[in-house]
Parts: C-alpha cells; sequence; structure tokens
C-alpha cells in the first residue's frame, strides 16, 4: 500500500495552530506518510511541529463556515488545534489523518521506516540479553540454571526463548508445569536478592479449577526456591474473590493443602478496562478548568487513579517487604502475570535493588521484566485517553508502572540516577515511536517481525551521551540501602509532569531545574580546580623536598 | 510518671517506654532506651486538646493534639496518674495571665544590648521609607498617637496628604472599630496604593461626608487613575447581612469614581471547621485514597485558599496592571483583610519574598495593624469561638506560591514552618496580644525577646538554594496566570503532618542543594589558599631558595562524602496479614537500618522539628548535620531548654 493513496491533500497553507499558553501562529501543514508537519516562517518566530500520525489518539472537526477546525489530541495527553481554511482541504486532510492514525498492520508502523541520522554506538537490541544477567547471577549463586525450553516459543508463546529457573528442575519438569500454568507461564525467576539470598519469581495463575486440580512438579519447582525449613509468601495480585472466581474458568489459586510452606497474600490491583476508563477519567478532568475546587478533588477522586498507584505500590513493597525484612522468598502472580504482576515484581526491585535505580539498571529491568516477559505493549498501548474505541484489552498498564516510579522518586529524589524526563520519554515511545522497542505484545512476536533487523531499538538512541544528559538526575548519589517509600494517601501525588504537562506553564519549573543542574556543576567544577591544584602542589613540594635532600 | 508508652500514630506495632515529665513550661517525655534517652518535647502552649480516652488492658490513653499539628499518644499505666497529667495539662495549656507565658521565662541567654537589637531588626519607618513614602501624596499622620482615634491600630498610620485629621476622624466613626482606611502598600513605580479598612457603618442608607472624602483622598494620592476599587472580602451575602445591624459595605452611587468589587472569602468561623475537618483527615489512621481526597474536599480547605489567593491577585493585578489603587476592607478589616493585603503585597514587590522583606510584611500587615494574635491562636485561655486559623492560612498561600514559583523566594518551607510554629508556641514577644497598644502596655519588647532576630541568626537554615536575585521570577511582579487552576492547590502535607517524617520525602532536595552551595563555598576558599600556596611556591621555587615545606596539611574534611546522605528507613505497614506469620518477630533485621537511626538522633540542630519524636528519619535530617551551621552549636531550642531544665530542677 503507498501512502501516497491515503493522503489526499498534502499540504495546506495560511492553517493556525493553536495551543495552550502558545499565542496562535500561521504556517503550512504538510502530511507525509508518518508524520503531520506543521511549520512557519515567520521570521520572529520560525518554528516546527513533527507529530508522529501513530501519537494521535483522536481527531475531532468542525465547521463555522469554510473555516475547518480539527482538534487532534495525543496519545501523549497534548491538544492542538489546527484551523484549515477551505472546506474540502480540511475534510480530505481530516480523513486522511484519521487513516494513517490508525494503520492495522504493524509492518506499515514508522519504525519500519526510519532511518537513524544519529551514529550508532551500541546496538540497543543486544544491550541486554538473558545470557548477561544470567552471568551475574552465576557470580553470587549455582542454585539456578538457563533453560532453552522455550527456544522455539514452543512451551510458552509469551516468553522468551530462554527463562532462568531452580537448577533442581528439569524441563520434562517445566513441561509438565507449563500445562498447570495459565498461558503455559510457569513460574521462573525474576528477582535474586544478593542480601540474604531470597528470590522473588513470577507466573500465572494455577490451573486448579474447580476440583481443586494439583500438579507435584509445579510444587516441587516452586519449593525449589525455598531454603530448608523456611517458608514463602506468594502474593495473588487479586482479591480473594476474583481469585475464587477464576477457579469457575478452570484457573484458581494454590491451595494451602498442596503448598504448606507457602502463605498466600491477595492484593487488589485492578486490570484492563478499570484501569482505562480510570485514565479516561484523570485527564478529563486535569483538562477540565472550568470547574472549581471541589469538583476538582472530586473528580480526581473519581478517577480512582491515585487508588491503583496506592495499591500497586503497596503490593510492592509487600513483595519487598517478605524478601527483605522477612527473608521469605516470593512468588507473584495475578491472572496472566503479563500485567499486575509485572508491576509488582518490576517496582519491589527498584525498592531492593539499587542497580535498578540506576539508567542502564532501569533499562535493564523495563527490557527483562516487561519485553521479555511479554507484556502485550501493542495492545496496552494501542490508545490512550483519548480514544473512544474502549477495547477490552486497551489498559495503561505501563503509565501505572512509571507513575509508581515517579512516586517513589519523589520521594528519593537523590536515589535515582535518572530524572522524571526519563520516564515521560519511555512514556511516549511505549505509545509512538520511531523505534521498535516497544512493538509487538512479546519476544516471539517481535522475532517474526524481526524488528533486530528491521527497526532501531530505542535504547541505541538513548544510551549515547547526547541524550543521556537529558535524563541524568544531577542530585543522584548512589544509595546502596533499600529505599521504603511511603504508600500513604499523603505521600501520593498526582504527576503533573505527564497529565498537567501541557496544562500548565512549566517556564518556572524549568528555570528551577536549571538552576538546580548549575549549582551542581558548579560544584563539580570548583572540585576539579581544587583536586588538580592539590596535586600541583603536592608534586610541587616532592620536588621541593628532593632538591632539599640533594 | 513512669512506664508511660508514647505510640507512634503510623504503626501500631512501635510505642517507646519512658517516663513523662510535666514542668512549668513544656511536657517532656523521655525514652528509657539507654542509648538514645530520645526526647519529645511540647510547650504547654502549642496544646490544643487533650482528651482523655477509655481505659485498657494497658493502661489509660491520653491523646495530646498541638497547635503545630502534633499528635502525642500516651499510654499511663495507672489510671489516676493519668487523670492527674490529664488535669494539670488542662490548666496549664490554658493560661489566663500573659507572664504565665513561656516567652517571659524564655532567656536565649542575651544580653540587654543584643535583645533591643533584636527587636529594631524590622523597622516599619523605614520599610515605608523603602516604599517611597512620605512623598507628594502621603505622609504619616500622628492623629492617633495615643490610641486615641482607633486602639487596634499602630500609632504611626501613613494616610493620603489631603486627608486631614477631621477627615481621618470623620471617617473613623462611620468605621466598625474605628478602622479607618489607612496605607498598607504603596507602588512607586505607578503611585497606586493599597489601603485597609475595617467596613463602613452604612447600614441601609447612612452616609458620611469625610468617609467620601478619605476615599476621594486615596484616589488623588494616584493621579494616573480616576477611580479607585473598593475590595470588600466578604461573601456579599454576608455583607448584605451586616447591613440590618447598622454595618455593610460601600455604595457605589454615594462614593464618587469607586468600583466596588465581592471577593467572597468565608468568616474564621467557617476556616475554624474547615480546618477542623481537614485534620480530622489527616489523623486518620491508614486512610484510602478515597477517604483522603474525599475528606479533603469535604473540609474545603483548598477551595478557602485559593479564595485568598483570587482575591490577592485581584488587587496585585488593579496595582501593576492597571496602576489602580485598592481600598480593602472585610468586617473589622484584621483578618481577610491582613490576608488578602499581604497576599498581593508579596505578588507585587519582590522585597517581601526575601526572608527580611517576609519578617517586615507580617510586622506591617498583621502585627501593627492589629491582627488579634492571642484571640485567633488561643495563647491565654479564652473564647473558643475566637480562635481561627488565619494567618496559617496566609502561610500556607505562601508555600503554595513558593511550589510555582520555586525560584522566587529567598526562603524555603523550613521557615515558614517554623514562623507558624512560633506564632504559637508563646516562646518569643512578637505575636503576643491583640495589638500594638496592648503590647506596649505590657512592655513585651522589654521582657521578651523578638523571634525576628532568632530566624535571622539561623538563616542559613532556611535559605532557598535555588532563590536566584536577579532571575526572571524574582523581578518584578509574580504573575500566577494559572492561578485560576485548581489543579495547582495541593495538600501541604510538611505542614500539616509535620511530624509524621514517614510521610514525606525521605530526602530534601532543599537540604542537599544547600549543602552542596556550603560545599562549593568552602571549596572557593581553599581554591584560593591553595592558589596563594602555589604563588608562594613558584615564587621560591624561582628564587631557588630553600622553603620549609609546610607539614601541617589542611584539613582534607571537603571532599564531603555524601554516602552520609544515606537512607535509614523502615518499611511500613504494607499489609496486616504480615504480622499474623508465626516465624519471626517484626523488628529482626532491624539493627543495621537502625544504628544508622540512632547516629542521627544524636546530632541536634536548631531545628525545632528535631526534638519532636519520630523514628523514621531519613535524609533529611542527616543532611542537616553535614551543613555546619546545623552542628547544634546554636542555641536556639537547645538553650531553650536548658533554662527550661532549670526550672524543672527547681520545681
Amino acid at each position: 500500500m503507498e501512502f501516497a493513496e491515503l493522503i489526499k491533500t498534502p499540504r495546506a497553507d495560511n492553517v493556525v495552530l493553536h495551543r495552550p499558553f502558545y499565542l496562535a501562529v500561521e504556517g503550512t501543514l504538510c502530511l507525509t506518510g508518518h508524520h503531520l508537519i506543521f511549520s512557519s516562517r515567520r521570521q520572529d518566530n520560525a518554528e516546527e511541529l513533527w507529530l508522529l500520525h501513530s501519537n494521535i489518539d483522536s481527531i475531532e472537526k468542525r465547521f463555522v463556515g469554510s473555516l475547518g477546525t480539527i482538534v487532534i489530541k495525543c496519545k501523549d495527553l497534548r491538544i492542538i488545534q489546527l484551523d484549515i481554511p477551505g472546506m474540502e482541504e480540511c475534510l480530505n486532510i481530516a480523513s486522511s489523518i484519521e487513516a494513517l492514525s490508525t494503520l492495522d498492520s504493524v509492518t506499515l508502523m514508522y519504525p519500519f521506516f526510519y532511518r537513524p541520522m544519529f551514529e550508532i554506538v551500541e546496538d540497543g537490541w543486544r544491550s541486554f540479553l538473558p545470557d548477561q544477567e544470567f552471568e551475574l547471577l552465576t557470580s553470587v549463586t549455582d542454585e539456578w540454571r538457563l533453560s532453552c525450553i522455550n527456544k522455539e516459543f514452543s512451551i510458552c508463546p509469551s516468553y522468551p526463548p530462554v527463562v532462568i529457573v531452580p537448577k533442581s528442575i528439569d524441563d520434562e519438569a517445566l513441561r509438565k508445569v507449563a500445562l498447570f500454568r495459565h498461558g503455559s507461564r510457569f513460574p521462573v525467576l525474576s528477582y535474586y536478592h544478593k542480601k540474604n539470598g531470597m528470590v522473588m519469581m513470577r507466573s500465572s495463575q494455577p490451573l486448579t479449577g474447580t476440583n481443586g486440580r494439583r500438579c507435584k512438579e509445579d510444587e516441587k519447582l516452586i519449593n525449589a526456591t525455598l531454603r530448608p525449613g523456611k517458608r514463602g509468601y506468594i502474593i495473588d495480585t487479586r482479591s480473594l474473590n476474583v481469585a475464587q472466581q477464576a477457579r469457575a474458568k478452570g484457573g484458581g489459586f494454590e491451595q494451602e493443602a498442596h503448598y504448606p510452606q507457602w502463605r498466600r497474600i491477595h492484593k487488589c490491583i485492578e486490570r484492563f478496562n478499570i484501569l482505562q476508563e480510570s485514565l479516561i477519567k484523570l485527564v478529563e478532568a486535569c483538562n477540565d478548568q472550568s470547574h472549581n475546587m471541589d469538583r476538582w478533588l472530586s473528580k480526581l477522586e473519581a478517577s480512582n487513579w491515585l487508588t491503583h498507584i496506592k495499591e500497586i505500590l503497596t503490593a510492592a513493597c509487600l513483595a519487598a517487604q517478605c524478601i527483605d525484612r522477612e527473608g521469605a522468598s516470593v512468588l507473584v502472580h495475578g491472572t496472566e502475570g503479563t500485567d499486575s504482576t509485572l508491576q509488582v515484581t518490576s517496582l519491589a526491585q527498584i525498592i531492593l535493588d539499587p542497580r535498578c535505580r540506576t539508567i542502564r539498571g532501569f533499562e535493564s529491568l523495563v527490557v527483562r521484566e516487561w519485553l521479555q516477559a511479554g507484556h502485550p505493549f501493542q495492545q496496552r498501548c494501542a490508545q490512550s485517553a483519548y480514544s473512544n474505541s474502549k477495547q477490552k484489552w486497551e489498559a495503561p498498564v505501563f503509565l501505572l508502572f512509571l507513575d509508581c516510579v515517579w512516586q517513589i522518586l519523589r520521594q528519593f529524589p537523590c536515589s535515582f540516577e535518572f530524572n522524571e524526563q526519563f520516564l515521560i520519554m519511555l512514556f511516549e515511545h511505549a505509545y509512538a515511536s520511531q523505534f521498535g522497542t516497544f512493538l509487538g505484545n512479546n519476544e516471539n512476536e517481535r522475532s517474526k517481525l524481526k524488528l533486530p533487523q528491521k527497526t532501531m531499538s530505542l535504547w541505541s538512541w538513548v544510551n549515547r551521551s547526547e541524550e543521556l544528559s537529558k535524563f541524568q538526575n544531577p542530585l543522584f548519589e548512589a544509595n546502596s540501602l533499600v529505599i521504603w517509600p511511603s504508600v500513604a494517601p499523603q505521600s501520593l501525588q498526582l504527576w503533573e509532569g505527564v497529565f498537567l504537562r501541557w496544562n500548565r506553564p512549566s517556564k518556572f519549573l524549568d528555570e528551577a531545574q536549571e538552576e538546580m543542574i548549575n549549582i551542581i556543576k558548579y560544584n563539580k567544577e570548583l572540585q576539579a580546580k581544587v583536586n588538580a591544584l592539590r596535586r600541583q602542589l603536592a608534586e610541587m613540594e616532592t620536588d621541593d623536598r628532593m632538591q632539599e635532600n640533594l | 510518671v513512669e512506664n508511660v508508652r508514647l505510640l507512634d500514630r503510623l504503626s501500631s506495632r512501635k510505642s517507646a517506654l519512658g517516663t513523662l515529665y510535666l514542668t512549668a513550661t513544656h511536657v517532656i517525655f523521655v525514652e528509657n532506651d539507654s542509648e538514645t534517652h530520645k526526647e519529645t518535647w511540647i510547650l504547654h502552649s502549642q496544646i490544643s486538646s487533650i482528651e482523655k480516652q477509655a481505659t485498657t488492658a494497658t493502661g489509660c490513653p491520653l491523646l495530646i493534639r498541638c497547635k503545630n499539628f502534633q499528635v502525642i499518644q500516651l499510654v499511663i499505666p495507672q489510671e489516676r496518674d493519668c487523670h492527674d497529667v490529664y488535669i494539670s495539662l488542662i490548666r496549664l495549656a490554658r493560661p489566663v495571665k500573659y507572664e504565665e507565658l513561656y516567652c517571659f521565662s524564655f532567656n536565649p541567654k542575651l544580653d540587654k544590648e543584643e535583645r533591643e537589637q533584636g527587636w529594631k531588626l524590622v523597622d516599619l519607618n523605614k520599610e515605608y521609607n523603602r516604599m517611597g513614602i512620605p512623598n507628594n501624596y502621603w505622609q504619616i499622620s500622628d492623629v492617633n498617637r495615643d490610641y486615641g482615634v482607633c486602639d487596634s491600630y499602630p500609632t504611626e498610620v501613613y494616610v493620603p496628604k489631603s486627608a486631614t485629621a477631621h477627615i481621618i476622624v470623620g471617617s473613623s466613626k462611620f468605621r466598625s472599630r474605628r478602622r479607618f482606611p489607612a496605607l498598607s502598600y504603596y507602588c512607586k513605580d505607578n503611585n497606586a496604593s493599597i489601603c485597609r479598612s475595617s467596613q463602613p457603618l452604612s447600614g441601609f442608607s447612612a452616609r458620611c461626608l469625610e468617609d467620601e472624602q478619605m476615599l476621594q483622598a486615596i484616589r488623588k494620592a494616584n493621579p494616573g487613575s480616576d477611580f479607585i476599587y473598593v475590595v470588600d472580602t466578604r461573601p456579599k451575602l454576608n455583607a448584605m447581612a451586616n447591613r440590618a445591624a447598622g454595618k455593610g459595605y460601600e455604595n457605589e452611587d454615594n462614593y464618587s469614581n469607586i468600583k466596588f468589587q465581592f471577593i467572597g472569602i468565608e468568616n474564621i468561623h467557617v476556616m475554624r471547621n474547615s480546618l477542623q475537618k481537614m485534620l480530622e483527615v489527616c489523623e486518620l489512621k491508614s486512610p484510602s485514597m478515597s477517604d483522603f481526597l474525599w475528606g479533603l474536599e469535604n473540609s474545603g480547605w483548598l477551595k478557602h485558599i485559593k479564595a485568598i489567593m483570587d482575591a490577592g491577585i485581584f488587587i496585585a493585578k488593579a496595582v501593576a496592571e492597571e496602576g489602580v489603587s485598592v481600598l480593602v476592607h472585610c468586617s473589622d478589616g484584621w483578618d481577610r483583610t491582613a490576608q488578602v493585603c499581604s497576599v498581593a503585597s508579596l505578588l507585587l514587590d519582590p522585597h517581601y519574598r526575601t526572608m527580611k522583606g517576609f519578617m517586615v510584611l507580617i510586622e506591617k500587615d498583621w502585627v501593627s495593624f492589629g491582627h488579634k494574635f492571642n484571640h485567633r491562636y488561643g495563647n491565654l485561655d479564652g473564647d473558643p469561638k475566637e480562635i481561627s486559623p488565619v494567618i496559617d492560612q496566609f502561610i500556607e498561600c505562601v508555600w503554595q506560591l513558593m511550589e510555582q514559583f520555586p525560584c522566587a523566594f529567598e526562603f524555603n518551607e523550613r521557615f515558614l514552618i517554623h514562623i507558624q510554629h512560633h506564632i504559637y508556641s508563646c516562646q518569643f514577644g512578637n505575636f503576643l496580644c491583640n495589638s500594638q497598644k496592648e503590647r506596649r502596655e505590657l512592655r513585651v519588647q522589654e521582657r521578651t525577646y523578638s523571634l525576628w532576630a532568632h530566624l535571622w541568626k539561623n538563616r542559613a537554615d532556611y535559605l532557598n538554594p535555588l532563590y536566584r536575585a536577579e532571575q526572571s521570577q524574582t523581578q518584578g511582579t509574580l504573575h500566577p496566570q494559572m492561578a485560576s487552576c485548581n489543579f495547582l492547590y495541593k495538600f501541604w502535607s510538611g505542614m500539616y503532618n509535620r511530624f509524621e517524617k514517614g510521610l514525606h520525602p525521605r530526602q530534601s532536595v532543599t537540604d542537599y542543594l544547600m549543602a552542596v552551595k556550603e560545599e562549593s563555598q568552602q571549596l572557593e576558599e581553599e581554591l584560593e589558599v591553595l592558589g596563594e600556596r602555589l604563588a608562594n611556591l613558584q615564587k621560591s621555587q624561582l628564587n631557588d631558595s630553600k622553603v620549609k615545606s609546610k607539614q601541617q596539611d589542611r584539613s582534607k574534611q571537603l571532599g564531603l562524602s555524601t554516602s552520609n546522605n544515606s537512607l535509614a528507613n523502615t518499611p511500613q505497614e504494607y499489609s496486616n496479614d504480615l504480622k499474623s506469620f508465626p516465624s519471626r518477630s517484626p523488628s529482626q533485621g532491624d539493627e543495621e537500618d537502625s544504628a544508622l537511626i540512632l547516629t542521627q538522633d544524636n546530632l541536634k540542630s536548631s531545628d525545632p522539628d528535631l526534638s519532636a519524636n519520630s523514628d523514621q528519619e531519613s535524609g533529611v535530617e542527616d543532611l542537616s548535620c553535614r551543613s555546619p551551621s546545623g552542628g547544634g552549636c546554636l542555641p536556639s531550642e537547645d538553650s531553650g531548654k536548658d533554662s527550661d531544665e532549670a526550672v524543672f530542677l527547681a520545681v
């Protein structure tokens, strides 16, 4: 298919662009296969706006006489308005944008066409391979092995080809366990806590069904992670009620009788359309500036967004607490083990493991616990807060995770190597990107699409020093301790950087950020100077002494 | 009383056993823990309510709520003891004479001269001079020199030049409590001014020629504008109701060239209830997000804060952008009027965003114009209906602005919190009584110390590292264009949950940056010293003369490792399920972290927060010990305690 067919009017002049907090600008609008480009060539105010079609969440058009207006609402929550003279042009442009922003086929997406303009120092597709992760693990314990059982994605379609499992469990047993777990997602290692050797595993729900089916291999597998005489915790991300209901559909939870060494804790993390609804309500509240103070608070409350944040963080803290404080191993699962499970396991690692609070460590975490672990990005992030489609599988699961990370970052502003911008960048790219990283729903699909060969990895771009400098937190001081965030409502805030990003002037906050960087930079410069002088002095003094001795 | 348990509000698991002491001025709880002997001090004047709860098997619980939003829960083993403590505290917390207040026994070991210097730190005449007054339009009037016209006004009042004593006196007779229109702020760039008064006694039809002339005079003092705004900060309904009592508001027909405007800020009773409701929300034990947000909304607190801000913004805009003078009043002109005038001044003039300027602002709009500190903050036992968090709301408005304009204020959040603390503490004489007249009669300046001097001495603790005097935000008027947006107003947990450290960010960006800046300063100095030494060495080497190399090396303490930024904190109760897990006691495994806590607790600093109980210390505190000025050498609170200890021994 040629994109040109979809573009009936590739260019329109005298278009006026409206954005909050900016003066309206007049300029030329161009449509290409993947971008909407607006450029104004005014002498005093030359600027260009490039918008990926895939970033467009919804589009509305209205007419006043022959002047058409289209309102474009983006997945990054921005809203822009374009006034286009000429009814036909306007209609053409609107329908083109509509078509181009809702392409069916993944292979037509921009990442397959994007050619990087920067030098690739490191291929991001090869930056975070499971073997490397496993090597790190073998340096501290030999109780685990790398299993290639899923090499052809034959056992579990949503797992990566290689997974880490207890050494004592052979592939034959894994095959049986896979049959006992939803979507074949058998328990695998998620995190090893070096401090006390406790582990966190994740899986999907066991298929116990109504008649309480059991699987000896499953029991053996998870018991293999326990120290002799110790007990472990199973954190089920569903309420007991939901878990019980799941039995009717063949799912269920681990029965005490069959897992006597494990204690089950139910948490209640919502999924799917409840989360999507919550996002839609929240963004609606943030965009509505007409209401009074009371309405704002009740709308914020009614969106339940912060409630979800609190639930997720609480479950993650609980998992971390079991591991670090109770000295117990943990298994986390919900139903499929691809959403709330990953929120909990990845956040627990941020709390426990200082490595995950570095830029590289966090990227590795996203790769391991989200991309390789089979979070269905393409399904979940197909639309954002402005969509009307209301597909069951759309849900801001990853955004909630990033928001939780931001909450912890806010409470520990000096313990993270990255800044808020880094999290916002990941949010944007998860929804629309020139890179192939977040395409597909799992490693299986990514390999079929040949993404590593045909597209560029986000990490190839981010991990260059020019980009990295934007994402570094000037306040970072490596902190090797476990960080326990507060989950009290007073401690959780709306993530303004994302939800009010386009609704508030950021000038003064940017200035503060700049000032912060300057203070730190000046300090570092001084330190370097003092050190250089000290060295020079020391050298001269030794010279002096030598001469004296001569 | 021995074997008292101090409960932790956040976690029922944690409690500390210790001894409770009552002194003439403080309640002191000393923990038994042999290593720390952590002390919790509460001033009697901070106590807002004491509640004796039903006796349980473990003892008799006593709940003490403080005006600085600390909540202390004690369990006293013997019912009798508990009752005695309760009765004593009720009496101690409600002094009937000013002389009983802490400031009359507080002695920071300063000599007389230092004390006098302290009181001179803030000089209102100098402040009006700074504004450019007296000038052709404004002059100082001595009409109130013996408080003869208005006993709640200061002796020195600034009025338009054309307002004769006759006009002033006449106008005062037509205003509630004779609080006639007087100058609060003058903008020398465009001659626009902010004046304040109380409501006119207009009833349904009364007029007063002198009052009309007074408003004329205010307008004439601003030749660039042909009208003035009269802003009534009450809701219209309240103002109309006042007419029935012979009070009310200005009739536009009677006054030439005024534009009348209502800005609905609720009265002190509504505000008191609102705060009460919000504090109930803060006190909830493990509330859900919905409980909290719903409760916050239901309290209406942020709505009221926004109303005050909106009024301030309206006035600032009139003065700065339209160049129109404004007369502000409410009913008596000492609560809402003070809030609104000071918010507007703060927006208009960068001087008030400096530390000294802010002290001046409170002195000008609150202290001198007779804000009834004693009644509003219940320093002496009085009518509970008079109590209302009026200045608390102003302080919160400043905080909300600081959040929106992080580089615009010279001072930081701690400065605001400490001012709030001392408004209630009665440790200093600044906020005693209800008016200047009463303070003079009590000879406050001779018998007590000034808070401003105390804060100024410790100013290093109160600096905002991001403050840039030359930066755009600090230049001229602040334009909170987005002030109409509700989402900019946030719950201030740093104030209302001040003593629950566990809820706050565990690392303070402010303290971190201050420490970095301080280090930079030391580095600069060292750079200079090193440079000199280098130059000397080079010279001596050039001269080929033998210079004994100096053996003593400057102590290289400068490479301040920020590893003491390390965090020690403990998880909260994330699940109740864990408690019932039998195999381990919950406190096990805490040792390494709690070791860190102990070292931090031993370090004292000038921060009154630190004397309070908190077991979830973290980066916030250790950073304050990183800064040299916080190193416990300051005589502030500590010395206050020293003198108290003497009192205690004498008892």
